[in-house]
């Protein structure tokens, strides 16, 4: 009975994932999605990659990460290189983007995760502004300039299946017996260590991943933006991220998911006011953190069952 | 040999300017364990002030710098009460991330209102000369710049070591319990913190207006993070550590746009930030004190 309930649950969200593919599939192709919305359709899957991504990092873990653009940079960079200078498949560009922000990550991860709140967040800044100013000086990729012209290889079905990927990884990780360790680094690190758990390897193992969809995301927008320059990776891209996480919920990935809709959304149309914007970026940030700290969601996820709850109408 | 030592007179001024920053980073990490990440923003207010002070009012320099310092001192204690206060209790990166809210509240507030452009610092508000003394050409803003710096830190040293208020801080950063059973008001006392530090960034500002002529909404960033780097490397929270920390913050700074690339003089100072973390997180000045479980 047990089985046979998981499997239908299993039917219906691949169900549920195959529609909303077609659905939106068919009115890209009919024509019924003009460019403005297109473009804010691909924002909105590549901030759900990288919110989702920082959320394992930020909220999950609890070691606050302030680079996160860095390694964005890195996979849309190594991702470049490989489909514009060396020729390759997309998808080669993407497993490429994946492990080197990934390998970014360890080198970065190993040494720093040592270092505990306010100081992580600051050397990450540092690092993610050290990526940036390295690329910059790096000729083989034009240096400030950025690469143009890049060919667009991002498409519906690519989005669609990164950002599921994504998803469906963090979420199971999270329901792993790693996750249930990574949750406990964040709990108590004193405690979890005197469990046996090591902290250090945990730590670094929700960081590189967390790197590495970063760096899936970096592929995916180099590839439909047709420009990249180093200055879009800087860190007020990285605070871009924080705040969906922060509004999300620090440890929740469907509010991650809902923030980074929500904060796209209010950027596409706040897109001619660029300052008024940011005011109410800063203004989430304060307003969050002193009257609702966890984030909306808190921890709490939105699951078949919270719908289930409110279908029947019980509390 | 003549070629360094005009690098370090050049540095020099620069550095003081880190080290202004840096002290109000230092002291308000001292004392509420925050990194006040919007510190460099109140630098860039301090800046603006100084600027409409100088062409709407037509001040002279001093008076400018007086009018930011008092500007900058009510809003520190503004954004301490509104923002900083009711997280006291809560985590410290809940405490970090609303300094990063309040310093994108400060930039952006200020390129609604005036606009995202750079204004060039006037002329006539101080006339550039340049003196040659034994082969070395020193321009009259450096001298101010290091002067009134070298004032403000004796007259902050003044205030921490003789003055009930200081006592006051330093026994509130020791140990804050202890000082309310002493009868010390906490929150006077923290309020009073960040009017001291955001006065001297303030001044900073003015005097990096003065410096590079020119001020933006988003100048402070950048030497914001310099500043915390110096803070770091002379052992947050010391004060002493905080303007050595500044004065080798400009130095480095200088010597590698003069003998290397200017293009990586940003990626140095995060290299050290990195370094110091690393090898030594106490940084120069600062005592290990082991980490307590």
């Amino acid at each position: 009975m047990q089985i046979k309930n998981k499997f239908i649950r299993f039917c219906i969200d691949v169900l549920v994932l195959v529609a909303l593919f077609t659905l939106v599939q068919y009115i890209i192709t009919t024509g019924l999605l003009d460019q403005y919305y297109q473009i804010n359709l691909v924002s909105m899957c590549i901030n759900i990659i990288l919110a989702v991504s920082l959320n394992l990092i930020n909220g999950f873990t609890g070691q606050l990460s302030l680079g996160h653009a860095g390694f964005m940079a890195i996979g849309a960079y190594a991702s470049v290189v490989m489909t514009q200078m060396m020729d390759q498949p997309f998808i080669v560009g993407i497993i490429l983007a994946c492990m080197a922000a990934a390998l970014g990550g360890f080198i970065i991860g190993v040494p720093t995760l040592r270092l505990k709140g306010d100081y992580l967040a600051i050397a990450t800044l540092a690092l993610g502004e050290i990526i940036r100013v390295t690329l910059q000086n790096i000729d083989y990729v034009n240096g400030p300039a950025g690469i143009l012209g890049i060919t667009k290889m991002t498409t519906w079905p690519w989005l669609f299946g990164a950002t599921v990927v994504t998803v469906l990884v963090v979420v199971n990780l999270i329901n792993s017996s790693y996750g249930r360790a990574i949750i406990s680094v964040r709990e108590d690190e004193v405690a979890s260590e005197l469990m046996g758990i090591n902290t250090t390897k945990y730590k670094v193992i929700a960081f590189v991943i967390g790197a590495m969809f970063a760096g899936l995301a970096g592929a995916l927008y180099a590839h439909f933006f047709y420009i990249i320059k180093p200055e879009t990776f800087n860190f007020m891209k990285s605070f871009d991220i924080l705040v969906m996480v922060v509004l999300g919920g620090l440890g929740s990935t469907t509010g991650a998911v809902i923030a980074a809709i929500f904060i796209t959304a209010l950027t596409a149309a706040l897109q001619s006011f660029p300052a008024i914007r940011m005011i109410l970026y800063a203004l989430i940030l304060i307003v969050v953190m002193i009257y609702r700290p966890q984030g909306l969601m808190g921890n709490k996820e939105l699951s078949r069952k919270t719908f289930g709850r409110i279908w029947s109408g019980r509390k | 040999m003549l070629e360094f030592i005009q690098q370090l007179v050049n540095g020099l001024s620069l550095g003081a300017i880190y080290a202004l920053i840096a002290l109000g980073y230092t002291m308000v990490y001292g004392i509420i364990k925050l990194i006040n990440f919007a510190h460099g923003d109140i630098m860039m207010v301090g800046g603006f002030v100084g600027f409409f002070s100088l062409t709407i009012f037509q001040t002279n320099i001093v008076t400018a710098m007086i009018a930011a310092m008092l500007t900058c001192a009510v809003l520190g204690i503004i954004i301490e009460k509104i923002a900083y206060r009711p997280l006291r209790n809560s985590t410290r990166i809940a405490a970090l991330i609303t300094a990063i809210g309040v310093s994108f509240f400060l930039e952006y507030v200020t390129i609604f209102l005036l606009g995202p452009s750079q204004r060039v610092f006037p002329d006539t508000a101080f006339p550039i000369k340049a003196y040659n003394i034994a082969g070395l050409s020193i321009l009259n803003k450096d001298i101010f710049v290091v002067i009134s710096a070298v004032a403000l830190m004796l007259i902050l040293q003044y205030i921490i070591k003789w003055t009930k208020t200081g006592k006051a801080m330093r026994a509130v950063s020791l140990d804050q319990e202890a000082a309310v059973l002493m009868g010390i008001s906490v929150d006077k006392t923290i309020s009073i913190t960040f009017a001291i530090g955001s006065a001297l960034a303030a001044a900073a500002g003015v005097m990096y207006g003065v410096y590079y002529s020119t001020v933006n909404p988003l100048m402070g960033i950048i030497p914001g993070l310099k500043a915390f780097v110096a803070a770091v490397l002379g052992g947050i929270g010391i004060i002493p550590g905080a303007m050595v920390g500044g004065f080798v913050m400009g130095l480095l700074e200088t010597m590698v746009s003069g003998y290397g690339n200017s293009l990586y003089r940003d990626a140095v100072a995060f290299g050290v930030l990195i370094l110091i973390l690393l090898i030594k997180p106490t940084g120069l000045f600062g005592k290990d004190t082991g980490e307590k479980v």
